[in-house]
């Protein structure tokens, strides 16, 4: 393990019953870095993830985050980390000022932290008008943005997204994407699951992952070189649909 | 702590903003309860009768006048013929024929006995009943009264004392009942529905990543429940109380104690079905048809069990709220202390431990 | 979920009827016998040969016979005071005092009817007695008497189940046809697939019908089912015609569905419709006239009842299966839910309409 990886796993596997949702992944990811997990769904991305959240034991392998096992060390963890699930977390029926009160409450920021941070968000997010308003009536790219927002909101090592763009249209999730560099520019490492092809190209390293094993890892030129194509879609095939291109 | 209120506040803002379910939660006991202490009576007054009377005497014409000035018969029509006391029972406007035989009178005056038919629409058996028993008691005043002088034979008469409850009223055995499906519905139905939303809507996932402990996040979720419970059993009581007279006579402080004890039984039912169900529509079925039907039918909230076939009095003994009920309409209608209700209030401490158990440890594995 | 939906009403309609019962057996009595005469044993002998009594125990100690009462061990205490017997051969006149539990109202009143229906018939035994010794001893005149028959109609041997498992057929009926009418478009609304239904070209009224037919079918073939028990396993025969029956089941069937949809069309989460689907339910049952007859409610709510439609195919469904009660005793009932049925689903439709 080098001394600057703040995830990092060697082995690492997942079993539920007879079937193998992770099989003995080994990878690292540097700090400050954004790091693509790819896959198709059902490749066990999300498996992967939620053993680094603390969400489920693995069944073996090491893993370790923020220099911490995973096994051993979950609850020091969660501290250090923000997650944004698929279905971005935020509560419909709350404002946006309270969901973002319950969300850095729950990390422990004192009263003043948080009213600092609501308004350092609304002012970033143009959401200011919109501060007392219920989540449900914003529309669904404003929401994204902020339920990632929220997941940093207590300034995490690294935060975990899994599939945080999901039902977007593409200047949305560019938009989307540049929150991400201004975090990571921040020094927070960004950890994300796609299975939009197009996305890789935004992130430093990937790895692509086919029925729960990592097939490919590196830079995104690193592996079109590898494999002889123009785009990241094409790896896919290549790699998990055995498509000769 | 801080994020145990931040948890707490989140909770009631969930609570409070659905209107509509806060509307129907302090409506609903308060329009039952005023419904059961108004309208619902099982008191028979101005029964629907029939009379058909061949015989159109003076003393049938008496013993009719007595009937009808009792206040508890009101006459519907006079009958021609005994064709038409099936066409009348058949528009189910009538409750009791009263059939007087020719020469009723003459006979009573000649043999010094007469008959009289009486017929009934059992389909309801208990107001048949009721109503015969009326008519019996009727009779028997007219006829002592045609025997002049003292009395012949025997009197026995029956001292009756009604017990915990002097004027029969249905609120009494009502207002515990509502108590228990109350807290019942708020705790278990409620918190399940409310946990389930969290792992149908993906928060759940994100709760569970952060710092705060599983039985921390389920602790300071159900705690607004538990108050809205304890608001709503007040309200009741209070509605009880002061409307209809429905006395606390027990110790309060002991009826406060058993309430938290069941509700942290229901809590951990709630949680339970929560740990079991994927989806709101689940955990809604199973908070209706596994605890709130069988609550309702089983408890004895309605239905004294006594009367049920032994199976169902055996299944019964299962159903926490019946012992719950037991205690309260101990404690507030018969001012019993904890050394008449200490076997109860340990059934249901043994439900609690029971499904706390089984709650942390389903919810322990589902996170592991 | 398509056997639940068959299995469910056999099986509730067995719970219900078994436990849903005010049939009042079994009073648990302890009798407080100070007299310990001839007189006071066959006046609790009496009571040992119904089947509404059971005896628990018997004593002479007033405080014992009040704890029984208040641990539920007993219903009802029938004390027999000293020089009972005495006092009534004596004097011609004595008392019982009967002390009962009436925290249950009904089962209280009950009670008292069946106690001195026992000590009645007590009383003229042994007047009986008297009287043929007294009149072998002096001719004295014969006191006037009438003799009363009873008769119970539709319901001889006075059981209970009788009375409730029609009613609950209406009750079946009810929460599977709201219950699913209900949930069904606000579950629609809240996964949000209702939007995708609405840009199709599919008109508002074909995709309500489309919805709301399956439940219709299904209430009516629960209601089916419903039936077949009555018959065969409560052996409780169809007196009147089974055209009319269902003629109103369906017509009720469509007033129940309207209310649901309305209530999915006003509500946003499947919570809220189950909410308040249940608090109006209950109240419809409360004063259906389902345990208790709606002649004994005060006018006022009386005149309530008549916007409940669980209310008259109690009545319908009681007179016709039980009475055999033809269509025309109760056409007006007909009419009623007839104008019900049109009521709610236009006000739901209407009100769907508005609302997208």
């Amino acid at each position: 393990m080098t001394s600057d990886a703040v995830i990092s796993s060697e082995n690492l596997t997942k079993k539920f019953g007879s079937f193998t949702a992770v099989d003995h992944i080994t990878f690292e990811v540097k700090k400050g870095e954004i790091f693509g997990f790819l896959g198709a769904n059902g490749a066990g991305k999300t498996t992967a993830m939620k053993m680094f959240c603390g969400l489920l034991r693995p069944t073996s392998g090491k893993g370790f985050v923020a220099g911490l096992d995973i096994y051993k060390e979950s609850e020091k963890i969660k501290k250090r980390i923000g997650y944004m699930s698929q279905r971005f977390s935020l509560y419909e029926d709350l404002t946006v000022n309270e969901n973002i009160q319950f969300y850095a409450g729950i990390y422990g920021l004192d009263r003043k932290t948080i009213r600092k941070k609501q308004h350092e968000l609304s002012d970033k997010l143009q959401l200011t008008a919109y501060q007392n308003k219920l989540i449900s009536s914003l529309p669904l790219g404003w929401k994204q943005k902020l339920a990632f927002s929220v997941a940093i909101v207590h300034e995490p090592d690294i935060v975990f997204l899994d599939e945080p763009t999901g039902g977007v249209d593409p200047v949305t999730r560019r938009q989307f994407w540049d929150l991400i560099y201004e975090a990571a520019d921040a020094g927070v490492t960004v950890f994300v699951t796609t299975h939009y092809m197009d996305e890789a190209e935004y992130c430093d390293r990937i790895s692509m992952m086919v029925d729960g094993r990592i097939e490919a890892i590196g830079s995104t030129d690193h592996l079109k070189a590898k494999y002889k194509v123009n785009s990241m879609n094409d790896v896919f095939l290549i790699l998990a649909r055995n498509v000769e291109i | 702590m801080k994020r145990f209120i931040a948890f707490v506040k989140k909770e009631v803002f969930h609570i409070t903003r659905d209107f509509r379910t806060m509307l129907i939660l302090f409506g609903m006991p308060v329009a039952q309860i005023l419904l059961f202490g108004f309208a619902i009576t099982n008191e028979i007054r101005d029964a629907n009768i029939a009379i058909l009377d061949h015989s159109k005497d003076h003393i049938s014409e008496k013993l009719t006048n007595k009937f009808l000035s009792s206040g508890y018969f009101k006459l519907d029509s006079y009958l021609q013929s005994a064709e038409e006391i099936e066409t009348e029972f058949k528009k189910g406007k009538i409750k009791l024929v009263i059939v007087f035989g020719k020469q009723f009178g003459e006979n009573l005056n000649r043999f010094q006995s007469s008959e009289l038919q009486i017929i009934a629409d059992a389909t309801d058996p208990n107001t048949a009943n009721t109503l015969i028993n009326y008519t019996q008691s009727i009779v028997r005043d007219f006829v002592a009264s045609l025997n002049p002088g003292p009395p012949t034979g025997i009197m026995i008469i029956p001292e009756v004392r009604f017990r915990y409850n002097q004027n029969l009223k249905g609120v009494f055995l009502f207002v515990p009942g509502l108590i228990t499906i109350i807290l019942m519905l708020v705790t278990a139905m409620m918190t399940s529905i409310s946990l389930t939303r969290e792992k149908e809507l993906g928060t759940m996932e994100v709760l569970l990543a952060s710092p705060m402990k599983p039985i921390q996040i389920i602790v300071a979720k159900v705690i607004p429940y538990i108050f809205l419970a304890f608001f709503i059993s007040i309200i009741v009581l209070l509605l009880g109380y002061f409307v209809f007279g429905v006395p606390i006579k027990g110790n309060l402080l002991l009826l406060l104690f058993e309430l938290l004890l069941f509700v942290l039984t229901t809590l951990s039912l709630g949680i339970l079905i929560s740990t079991i169900a994927k989806t709101q529509l689940v955990a809604l079925m199973i908070s209706v048809m596994g605890l709130l039907l069988p609550t309702i039918i089983l408890s004895g909230f309605i239905f004294p069990i006594e009367n049920m076939p032994k199976i169902l009095q055996w299944i019964s003994n299962i159903i926490p709220a019946k012992w719950f009920i037991i205690i309260v309409k101990n404690i507030m209608l018969k001012g019993s202390g904890i050394d008449m209700v200490w076997k109860e209030t340990l059934i249901i401490l043994g439900f609690a431990m029971l499904f706390i158990m089984m709650s942390l440890k389903k919810f322990n594995i589902r996170i592991g | 979920m398509l056997p639940i939906i068959f299995v469910m009403p056999i099986v509730q309609l067995l719970i219900l009827s078994n436990a849903a019962t005010f049939e009042i057996k079994n009073l648990k009595i302890y009798f407080n016998d100070f007299d310990k005469s001839t007189y006071s044993n066959r006046l609790k002998s009496k009571f040992y040969q119904t089947d509404y009594f059971q005896i628990t125990g018997e004593s002479t100690s007033r405080k014992m016979a009040e704890a029984q009462l208040s641990r539920n061990t007993a219903d009802i205490i029938c004390e027999i005071p000293q020089d009972f017997e005495k006092n009534a051969v004596k004097y011609g006149l004595s008392k019982v005092f009967f002390k009962i539990n009436a925290i249950d109202g009904m089962k209280a009143g009950l009670t008292v009817n069946y106690a001195q229906n026992i000590l009645e018939g007590f009383i003229s035994e042994i007047n009986n007695e008297l009287s043929y010794k007294l009149s072998s001893a002096i001719a004295s005149p014969r006191p006037k008497s009438i003799r009363v028959n009873y008769s119970n109609w539709y319901n001889e041997r006075l059981d209970y189940k009788t009375f409730m498992v029609p009613a609950l057929l209406v009750l079946l009926v009810t929460l599977i046809g709201g219950f699913l009418s209900s949930l069904n478009i606000v579950r629609e609304k809240e996964m949000g697939t209702i939007e995708q239904i609405n840009v199709t070209p599919i008109k508002k009224y074909q995709f309500i019908i489309g919805k709301l037919l399956p439940f219709w079918i299904l209430a009516l073939f629960v209601f089916t089912i419903g039936l077949l028990c009555t018959r065969y396993i409560f052996f409780i025969p169809l007196a009147g015609s089974l055209l009319v029956l269902y003629a109103f089941a369906a017509i009720f069937v469509l007033a129940i569905m309207g209310i649901g949809l309305f209530l999915s069309s006003v509500t946003d989460t499947q919570q809220q419709a189950m909410f308040v689907f249940w608090f109006i339910v209950v109240i419809f049952i409360l004063m259906s006239g389902l345990f208790t007859a709606i002649e004994n409610m005060p006018v006022w709510a009386q005149n309530l009842t008549r916007i409940n439609p669980l209310r008259y195919f109690m009545e319908v469904i009681r007179m016709v299966i039980l009475k055999g009660s033809g269509f025309n005793e109760v056409k007006v009932h007909f009419l009623i839910i007839t104008g019900f049925a049109i009521a709610t689903n236009s006000i739901a439709v209407w009100r769907y309409r508005k609302k997208s």
